[in-house]
């Protein structure tokens, strides 16, 4: 039993080097020093100061970390930064023209589509993926392609109201509305 | 400074925006990033702590062996109880505004395990990721007793609670002869209910930032929903004085109770900051959410008694929950049965088991959230029984004054409920018969039940400082869970000055604001916004006056009772063409700013005379698979009597928040304790289930009419709990008119249904 218990405690390694690692973070190139362990999620919050994305879990179970690398939505707790070395991330701060809010985020305000708001940055990230990934055209794929997002205060039917609002906005636009 | 309450003369511009469904004033700030929590600030001296948690439920500990986790460079110190500093001794020093009866849990205090994932020791290092790997490395030996955590195999292991737990009143005396009437009852239901533990578990995850200024004072961002009740607590119990701790809560990502006590992170990272002095951030983990407070798992028997016109004749209601070992954890089930349905012979019974586990905490409609349930699937079985409508055998039975206390309601609305929500539901379609509603493959079930919920109210203050400008601040230390507290606090002020949104700004989560209490049980809008509305009208009193005495002053001699105020002007009210717009009257006057405080108490005589409550009416339509058993929520309607509706599209969202946790505690939440261990065993979002997007349907909501002039000076009762309330029974009741099964043990989930299909 003892030797069990010797055989459960972690083994002991020294806590592993900085290395360089390159981000273009919302079309700023960004090099950062980091510890290999540090996942992306850490690096936007802690290393650049980017707290728009938020830890729900940390275990890639809730969604609230999800940002777009090269477009595509990821929960940035699930990967290391340094896996995503040179590659272009866009954050909930990145989704903003100057002034001028995304369709998604103006349609999450117009719908109430959040609460405590923890979620929403993530749930915002998410849905402009979604709207990239082109594969949503119903009310019910929209809730099935978004529920990898949690939202606990439970605004689901306002989140699918203000993703199918922008989702035609934004496909008015791409077809060059008159 | 006291404001002294008075029937409301309300609403005297009805153009105002009470009652305007206005977007969050948060809102650009939550959609763009810009809204900060508990665990996004920082100093440049920030160090990381990690919690290292209780391998067991109950104990000691014999042996903590830190040594290899302070070897690695970077790791700064570790925290545990052989350790620790001196702290308070008494536990008044560690109660708090939400404390029940009992000696609160504190944190690395002696070797004793209480419950599982009880906080053991404390690492802080230079980066949050080496914090984490060294609490890895932190050693411990254990001493294991025996722990009990089965509430079924303690369920006769009980005593009766009494007073122990601010908002809830023992059980009332019985009345009449319960036993002997309900054996007389030609139709009776005698049934049992079970209801998993739940936890929480809001999307941010509990976390304190303590900033350690050059001065010694203390900036604690706290996931709270009572800044000052965190701050009393901490003050307390570190020996500090008030004026060098102040903490901050302005943004916090969900709570639903999990914030009414301070948490074990709290104290954490005081006790680092303080005993380091620097800055320290501790952020719980996702399982560690799983180590305090949580709804109870309850045991609960109605026993109905009815004559054949399906008059109530007996009405038995017994509940027994867990509590902790330390306090008496009390959320008095049953006394919602009592009132919602007139009935001469009632006996209601509440009981608690002590186990090892952390002590409950109030969750989104404590109580209520869990008695109504028992009592309105019971109705809906008499209702079967009878072979009557469900909604018809309610309105039978209908409480026109509240049969607990004889008193009458301020007001309820909840005949208006039923009527309209079965409207828009189309209830009148329904067939009565179990399977007798089916679409293919699926078997359609639709069910219903009603819904009760206190609308208490508490003391606040506030404070309003008006500029020369005509902006507004007004300041509270309440707390904004997502409730929308900032939006309809600012639109109360913005109604009674007359005063555009986006000219006022209202400022909470902060101790050192006016003060407010916990906010939480749907109180907000009445105890603050009373007080909201108090100092406004204070600042518009001298407004008038200042206007009267002006040089050539179209107001000069009109009472503030025929004075309006919209679009930032004072304006005869019958001639509209007398008028000074606010910043006229500051500037004409040489008034730089206006500066008022009041506080706003309840109508105490009033509510020792009524009885005050929201109700609400659920309907539901499910879809059951008849060959596999799933369940969907295919629609809901919810119709909602609260009084005034301040901003009905922030209440909206709060009901239809609320519905989806209906769902979640109907058919998916349950924390599954491993008791050979004493252990939560699926404490994370992969296997706590709550529901997700794809589980959840359009939700109806209305709120139909209700005057109250006695509730509050805004007529207005709180929505933020009763939403949930009649939903979990309202889902189950749709089971069993798909399926002809009933279960009676939440949540309902497809092995409970498909055993009983077979």
């Amino acid at each position: 039993m003892a030797q069990l218990k010797a055989s459960l405690r972690p083994a002991t390694a020294p806590p592993p080097e900085p290395i360089p690692v390159t981000l273009t973070v919302n079309g700023v190139e960004r090099t950062l020093h980091l510890a290999p362990w540090t996942t992306l999620l850490d690096a936007l919050r802690l290393h650049l100061d980017l707290t728009g994305t938020k830890k729900g879990c940390d275990h890639g179970q809730c969604g609230a970390c999800t940002v777009l690398v090269d477009g595509r939505r990821i929960n940035s707790c699930l990967t290391l930064a340094a896996m995503q070395d040179g590659r272009k991330v866009t954050t909930i701060e990145g989704l903003t023209t100057g002034d001028a809010l995304h369709p998604l985020q103006e349609a999450f305000i117009e719908h109430d589509a959040f609460q405590c708001g923890y979620c929403t940055p993530g749930q915002i990230c998410s849905a402009a993926g979604l709207i990239a990934e082109g594969k949503a055209s119903t009310d019910d794929e929209i809730r099935e392609l978004m529920s990898g997002n949690l939202c606990r205060c439970g605004a689901y039917p306002n989140i699918v109201a203000a993703i199918r609002q922008a989702m035609a906005a934004v496909a008015t636009k791409a077809e060059g509305a008159p | 400074m006291i404001a002294i309450p008075s029937i409301p003369g309300f609403l005297r511009e009805p153009n105002g925006p009470i009652g305007k469904p206005v977007n969050r004033v948060d809102g650009r700030k939550k959609v763009t990033g810009d809204a900060h929590y508990a665990a996004e600030f920082t100093l440049p001296d920030l160090a990381h702590g990690c919690i290292v948690s209780s391998a067991i439920a109950r104990g000691r500990i014999t042996r903590i062996d830190t040594a290899a986790a302070l070897a690695l460079p970077g790791v700064i110190h570790i925290f545990t109880h052989e350790n620790r500093p001196s702290l308070a001794w008494f536990d008044r020093k560690w109660k708090d505004d939400d404390a029940p009866k009992g000696s609160p849990f504190r944190p690395l205090y002696d070797a004793e395990i209480h419950h599982a994932l009880q906080p053991v020791a404390l690492v802080i290092a230079e980066s949050f990721e080496l914090a984490r790997y060294a609490a890895r490395l932190v050693h411990i030996e254990y001493e294991v007793a025996p722990h009990q955590t089965n509430l079924r195999a303690n369920r006769a292991n009980t005593f009766t609670p009494g007073k122990d737990k601010g908002g809830f009143q023992p059980p009332p005396k019985p009345r009449g002869n319960p036993e002997q009437a309900f054996l007389d009852s030609p139709v009776q239901v005698d049934v049992e209910f079970t209801q998993a533990a739940e936890y929480h578990n809001p999307m941010e995850m509990h976390a304190t930032t303590v900033l350690h200024h050059d001065d010694g004072t203390l900036t604690v961002h706290d996931k709270t929903q009572g800044a000052q009740n965190c701050h009393t607590y901490v003050c307390n119990v570190f020996g500090l004085p008030k004026s060098a701790v102040r903490v901050m809560s302005p943004f916090v990502g969900g709570a639903f109770g999990s914030g009414l006590r301070p948490q074990h992170q709290l104290f954490m990272a005081m006790l680092a900051a303080t005993q380091l002095k620097r800055s320290v951030r501790v952020e719980l983990s996702r399982p560690q959410m799983f180590s305090f407070g949580h709804r109870p798992e309850t045991i609960q028997r109605v026993a109905l008694g009815a004559d054949r016109d399906g008059t109530l004749r007996a009405l038995i209601h017994e509940a027994v929950q867990e509590s902790s070992r330390n306090e008496n954890y009390v959320e008095i089930v049953v006394n919602w049965s009592g009132q919602q349905y007139t009935c001469d012979n009632v006996r209601l019974d509440y009981k608690l088991s002590r186990l090892d586990v952390h002590t409950p905490q109030d969750q989104r409609a404590p109580g209520a959230a869990t008695g109504v349930p028992a009592l309105e699937i019971a109705m809906d079985e008499l209702a079967c029984k009878l072979g009557m409508d469900p909604v018809e055998l309610r309105l039978k039975n209908y409480a026109e004054t509240d049969p607990n206390t004889g008193n009458p309601f301020s007001s309820k609305e909840l005949r208006a409920c039923f009527q309209h929500g079965a409207e828009r539901f189309g209830w009148a379609k329904r067939t009565p018969a179990p399977r007798s509603m089916r679409e293919g493959r699926e078997l359609i079930g639709w069910g219903m039940a009603a819904g009760v919920w206190d609308a208490m109210q508490g003391q606040a203050a506030a404070k309003a400082v008006l500029g020369v400008d005509g902006k507004l601040v007004v300041s509270s230390a309440t707390a904004d869970i997502g409730t929308g507290t900032y939006t309809v606090m600012t639109q109360i002020a913005a109604d009674v000055l007359g005063l555009p949104i986006e000219e006022v700004t209202f400022c909470l989560g902060d101790s050192s604001l006016p003060t407010a209490p916990i906010e939480g049980g749907s109180w907000t809008v009445s105890t603050v916004g009373s007080a909201v509305k108090a100092v406004c009208d204070r600042v518009r009193s001298q407004l008038v006056t200042l206007a009267g005495k002006l040089d050539n002053s179209p107001l000069k001699g009109v009472a503030e009772a025929d004075v309006l105020f919209a679009d930032g002007h004072l304006i005869v009210r019958n001639d509209r063409s007398r008028r000074l717009s606010i910043t006229d009257v500051m500037r004409g006057s040489g008034t730089l700013s206006i500066e008022e405080e009041a506080r706003a108490l309840p109508y105490l005589l009033a509510r020792a005379r009524h009885t005050f409550a929201t109700h609400s009416a659920v309907f539901v339509e499910v879809r059951v698979d008849e060959d596999l058993g799933t369940i969907r929520v295919a629609r809901v309607v919810s119709a909602i009597a609260a009084g005034r509706i301040i901003n009905p599209k922030t209440a909206r969202s709060q009901i239809q928040g609320a519905v989806v946790w209906g769902i979640g505690m109907g058919l998916e939440e349950e924390a599954f304790t491993d008791h050979r261990l004493g252990r939560v065993m699926n404490h994370d979002y992969a296997e706590y289930h709550v529901p997700v997007n794809a589980d959840v349907p359009e939700i109806d909501v209305l709120f139909v009419e209700e005057h109250d002039d006695m509730v509050n000076a805004l007529g207005a009762k709180g929505v933020g709990e009763i939403g949930i309330v009649g939903v979990p029974a309202a889902i189950a009741n749709a089971i069993h008119h798909a399926t002809g099964v009933r279960v009676r043990d939440f949540p309902i989930t497809l092995d409970k249904v498909l055993a009983g299909l077979r």
